[in-house]
């Protein structure tokens, strides 16, 4: 398991977070992702296997929302 | 894709394009009379000013997400499609206006906690196997690499001096501005700043897992951990939204009005409402860490406000723990006692133990020589241990009652003198005779007694104080610090027993400690509040972590709180509000799409600024 952190452009309308959490929630991979409002993170456990950090970054800047910054940790 | 990035990045030229539009639109009506234009200008404006409204719908649409911009989208639409150009172009510049406010209103009650993460280290300069050192981005740094760090530097990881000394300011980590002097084998922790000197330091923490990573990652899961309150709303929010449509498509099915389909759609966007009680809760946990206070979210903001019976530690929490021996008394010949006592108390860290080391330091008492066996450790009672073939006792007045050691008249006058003026006293015995009486004071903390009065002015009812000390020492803390409840001589888990205790009488408790010995207790309360000079004990086990150890913070925190929770309220009661008066007003006429859509951006632009109140509460008890 991997632990992916996307620090995002500023968020500012709640409605965002769903985007974001539904928009990941059902991809493959993705064990677990919750988002941050207040410092625009996005925390996601993947399973490296069947997804990268980058391609979750993908996802959410396909969403529409910048993503500045992609930390990985593994564990 | 090249549009949606090139949209996103002019947002705000888009924004004041299309505001420019409507002005001009309205000039040519206005100064020209001319309708063309005037006409032209306002489709013009509806179309630049839409696109990136539309971008986002179809986006939230495509995972299945109905948004409020798919409201807006619709709504536009339907005003272009009966020829309400003015309309149009008016609610989407509000639209996108009132987004560019709320962005850069919440920048600011975002501030305090993004000054905070901006102090994490960057940089690092780690050794290479060749001896050089590397600059390198701290967060590559692993657990065991050797690092250098300079004057002027900011520590990156948490570590431990392997060679070099230097003084080193830890108020990131603990809130004392006080500079450290350090050297080899000292623990340095990531975010402190070496004032002067150079070392050099195996990291043993890197990253999120430092001390102050931790502190960190808190305050950012603090911000957004909601209160009951907050989840209902979300909840709530995740099917009003699409509510809200299907309540537009029934109308306009029932009464073919186009004009109140999309006038309730925009109406029934959720904006104060979803963005109230957040923008209360990340001013609030913004001001206590500003000022020392970590609250871990809003529910604890919530129970807190409620507390009204606080339960205290004694040694470390309302005292200094910072022990004295301030009276010593030697019976006649038992001098040697005192050489004895430390020797026993050589091995032991109580803070009574330590006090008495000091003092045989101090006046250059030779100890060490002495052999010391059969050391037994008393819960809650003291020490028997052999030295020299002489059995010892040091501890309280119940281990030597129950080894049968009795005083005579004139001791227990002079004990029960010393416990009177609030100093813990030691008692020592050697072969059954008691040898020496010992007077060990801890000082109270600065300001804690005009701290407590200030508490008690605010609300809260009872007070108690826990201690393992004697009765009558305890008895006389409390009375110097206004404290009604005390109860003494107890051991750690009789504590946490006084804490379920009042619990089950209907109490709200929160327990302050000082994390170390008493997380038990912090677990148990409603509440609980460490006393944590940055220690990672005291930062995780509690729900809120004064890291200045300063009863005025406690006082801030009491106060933030209650303010925090009164300004949510407040926020759900203007967002409600303004949603019953548009549809008041829709009922009765007055309200159309675009002063509709006025209403709702100004309620929210209401709700962020009474948030952002929050950012400068400060008590007039605080320092």
């Amino acid at each position: 398991m991997t632990k992916v952190i996307l620090q995002l452009e500023a968020l500012t309308c709640p409605s965002c977070l769903q985007k974001i959490e539904t928009g990941l929630a059902h991809q493959e991979g993705i064990l677990k992702s919750k988002v941050l409002f207040n410092s625009s993170k996005v925390k996601a456990e993947i399973d490296p296997d069947k997804i990268s950090a980058k391609a979750v970054a993908q996802i959410v800047s396909k969403l529409g929302y910048e993503v500045e910054s992609v930390k990985v940790k593994e564990s | 894709m090249n549009v949606q990035k090139w949209v996103q990045k002019h947002n705000q030229h888009i924004t004041y394009l299309t505001g420019a539009l409507i002005v001009l639109g309205f000039l040519s009506k206005g100064l020209f009379h001319w309708e063309l234009g005037y006409t032209a200008t306002f489709i013009a404006a509806t179309l630049v000013g839409f696109l990136p409204v539309l971008i986002h719908a179809w986006q939230a649409l495509s995972v299945k997400v109905i948004s409020i911009e798919l409201l807006v989208s619709i709504a536009v639409i339907g005003a272009l499609f009966i020829g309400e150009y003015n309309e149009s172009a008016i609610v989407v510049f509000l639209f996108l206006f009132g987004s560019y406010l709320e962005q850069k209103t919440l920048q600011k009650t975002r501030n305090s906690i993004k000054t905070l993460t901006e102090m994490a280290p960057t940089k690092a300069w780690v050794y290479q196997e060749n001896g050089q050192v590397q600059e390198t981005d701290s967060d590559e740094v692993n657990a065991g690499d050797e690092l250098l760090v300079k004057t002027g530097a900011q520590v990156p990881v948490d570590g431990v001096i392997t060679s070099g000394h230097g003084y080193l300011n830890e108020a990131s980590v603990t809130g004392e501005s006080r500079v450290v002097d350090k050297s080899v084998g000292a623990t340095v922790f990531a975010g402190t700043l070496l004032d002067n000197g150079t070392l050099r330091i195996k990291a043993t923490r890197v990253g999120e897992d430092t001390t102050f990573g931790k502190i960190i990652e808190l305050i950012e899961e603090a911000q957004d951990t909601k209160s009951h309150a907050e989840k209902f709303i979300d909840h709530f929010a995740r099917y009003y939204t699409p509510a809200v449509l299907l309540l537009g498509i029934i109308v306009w099915g029932i009464t073919q009005d186009i004009r109140l389909a999309i006038t309730i759609l925009v109406l029934g966007c959720p904006g104060a409402l979803v963005i109230g009680a957040p923008v209360s809760n990340v001013a609030g946990i913004g001001n206590g860490a500003k000022r020392g206070v970590l609250i871990k979210g809003g529910e604890i903001m919530n129970t807190f406000s409620k507390v009204d019976t606080l339960v205290f530690d004694k040694t470390g929490t309302l005292t200094k723990g910072q022990t004295e021996l301030v009276e010593m008394k030697a019976m006649p010949g038992q001098q040697r006692g005192l050489a004895y006592t430390a020797a026993i108390e050589k091995e032991s860290d109580h803070p009574l133990g330590r006090a008495i080391l000091a003092y045989a330091e101090a006046h250059a008492i030779e100890y060490s020589h002495l052999k010391v066996t059969q050391t037994k450790v008393v819960k809650g009672k003291g020490i028997r241990a052999v030295v020299e073939n002489q059995t010892v006792l040091v501890g309280n007045r119940n281990l030597l009652t129950e080894a049968g050691v009795r005083l005579n008249q004139e001791q227990e006058r002079k004990l029960t003198e010393m416990e009177e003026k609030g100093i813990s006293t030691v008692l020592v015995a050697v072969d059954q005779q008691l040898a020496l009486m010992l007077g060990i004071a801890d000082t109270p903390r600065d300001g804690v007694k005009a701290a407590l009065a200030a508490l008690k002015a605010m609300g809260i009812k009872r007070m108690v104080m826990l201690t393992g000390d004697n009765v009558r020492t305890a008895q006389a803390i409390s009375q110097q610090l206004g404290i009604d409840e005390v109860h003494a001589e107890l051991l750690p888990e009789d504590k946490v027993g006084y804490v379920e205790k009042l619990k089950k009488a209907g109490h709200t408790v929160a327990f302050i400690g000082d994390g170390v010995n008493d997380s038990p207790s912090l677990a148990s309360a409603h509440i609980g509040i460490a006393m944590g000079s940055g220690t990672d004990v005291a930062v995780e086990t509690s729900d809120i972590v004064l890291m200045k150890s300063r009863f005025t913070e406690l006082v801030h925190a009491y106060g933030l709180t209650k303010k925090t929770v009164k300004n949510m309220k407040e926020n759900i009661v203007i967002a409600i509000a303004t949603v019953a008066f548009l549809l008041i007003g829709l009922i009765f006429g007055y309200i159309y799409m675009a002063s509709g859509m006025f209403v709702h951006e100004v309620s929210i632009l209401v709700v962020i600024l009474n948030g952002m109140r929050l950012l400068s509460y400060h008590t007039k008890h605080a320092a």
